[in-house]
């Protein structure tokens, strides 16, 4: 197989920016090795990898927080297995906060 | 494997309905949004020809959705509505400037007349000014009462008959949480309508009641609609949060329990000989009110008079009790 990186876009709106110093947009290059890159095992990374504080406000147990809605592609997360989708390169998975005033 | 949408037009579905279960597509998902809003409107005979409406307008989520929608409604389905907009500056450094702008946004995008009231203006205290004096417990009540308050001003001001919100299911669901928690039965009978009226005050209408937040996101999403999207700085303090974590973990086992809450609430039936306070008028600003001054005139006596603190709950456990 070609790369050894899978490559994807990660976007965050709705407010869930700030918990990710106000960037919006986070092209991801993943390692890839024995172990199968889902949703999942993507969330847990971010929780890692890109946040020092308040982890809480954007993960709980094995998925987002509720109140976070999750799209890849501009597709559903309920309409793909949720936590279970499997990445390919070059998805966009949003993540997008609906827990605000209105 | 793409799931194609449900009503078999032939397209791809891009999300799951929290309400119906169903999976849609984008061009059918606006469809049904935008009936049901409709629906909401007629059956619940929210509105009626050539009325003013003032719209509720703070640069969020679910009134830029509720902007779009009634403008998209009124000229499909002719209501012959006019409507403006109607915003409400707290006085909140950080969150309302910012929102304010998307509001200004909205007025050029939808092309309605846009009016700005502030509490400075309306009170002479701003909610900044209002959480040195009171704390961060309590701050939310005196927002509530003044903001409900102004906005009734402010569409007296542009000569509305009535006011639209955007509050939505989860919103509503979880006042009805909000309500039994707190024992607060008068609000129970109340908060399910999809308008509230009472003598002398204009009536507020909520046509979005049935909307779930996630499909007023992914409507705002898919419409491309901006909106500016910050918690207000004290909301953490807010008891309502307490029912909204409760809410969206409900929500995640099983969808329908927001329809599902608002059903029970509207079919509460309460027990006769309850006491419920009687409609009069205040003694200082003439607005409608259950007590010789209104909830507003009180709490401003209190923060002018620097006894807020204690005010606050001494106050709400009086209004309850009668």
């Amino acid at each position: 197989m070609g790369s050894g990186s899978l490559k994807i876009s990660v976007h965050f709106g709705g407010g869930a920016e700030i918990l990710f110093d106000n960037l919006k947009q986070h092209d991801l290059e993943l390692p890839l090795d024995n172990g199968t890159w889902n949703l999942k095992r993507l969330i847990a990374w971010i929780r890692d990898n890109k946040m020092k504080s308040k982890q809480e406000l954007f993960v709980k147990d094995d998925s987002v927080r509720p109140g976070i809605l999750v799209l890849v592609n501009d597709t559903d997360w309920d309409l793909l297995g949720q936590t279970d989708y499997e990445l390919c390169d070059g998805d966009q998975v949003h993540f997008i906060s609906t827990l605000h005033g209105g | 494997m793409p799931v194609s949408c449900t009503t078999n037009c032939g397209r791809k579905a891009i999300l799951r309905r929290p309400k119906t279960g169903t999976s849609l597509c984008k061009e059918c998902f606006f469809d049904a949004f935008e009936t049901e809003v409709h629906h909401t409107i007629t059956s619940g005979k929210l509105f009626y020809p050539r009325q003013l409406v003032a719209i509720g307008a703070s640069g969020g989520k679910d009134s830029t959705v509720l902007a779009y929608v009634m403008k998209f409604l009124n000229d499909k389905y002719d209501y012959k509505l006019n409507l403006m907009l109607l915003s409400i500056d707290e006085g909140i450094t950080g969150y309302r400037d910012d929102s304010l702008n998307t509001v200004k946004e909205n007025k050029n995008d939808y092309q309605l007349p846009l009016k700005i009231l502030s509490y400075q203006n309306l009170y002479g205290w701003t909610m900044d000014r209002v959480v040195e004096e009171v704390g961060k417990k309590n701050n939310c009540t005196f927002c509530g009462v003044f903001r409900r308050q102004a906005l009734e001003r402010g569409a007296v001001m542009m000569g509305a008959s009535c006011i639209a919100t955007g509050h939505n299911a989860d919103d509503i669901a979880e006042t009805v949480l909000m309500n039994i928690m707190r024992g607060d039965v008068a609000r129970l009978g109340r908060c399910c309508a999809a308008i509230t009226s009472s003598d002398g005050a204009l009536p507020r209408v909520k046509p979005l009641k049935f909307c779930y937040e996630k499909e007023i996101v992914m409507y705002a999403y898919f419409r491309k609609l901006k909106y500016f999207s910050t918690e207000c700085v004290y909301a953490p303090n807010a008891y309502r949060g307490h029912a909204r974590n409760f809410l969206k973990e409900l929500e995640r086992i099983r969808p329908s329990v927001i329809m599902d809450i608002i059903h029970s609430g509207e079919n509460l039936v309460f027990q006769t000989g309850i006491k419920t306070p009687q409609q009069g008028t205040c003694s200082s600003c003439g607005h409608v009110s259950s007590q010789e001054l209104c909830q507003a005139c009180t709490l401003l006596l209190s923060l002018n008079e620097g006894k807020a603190k204690q005010g606050v709950s001494k106050k709400s456990h009086k209004i309850r009790s009668t």
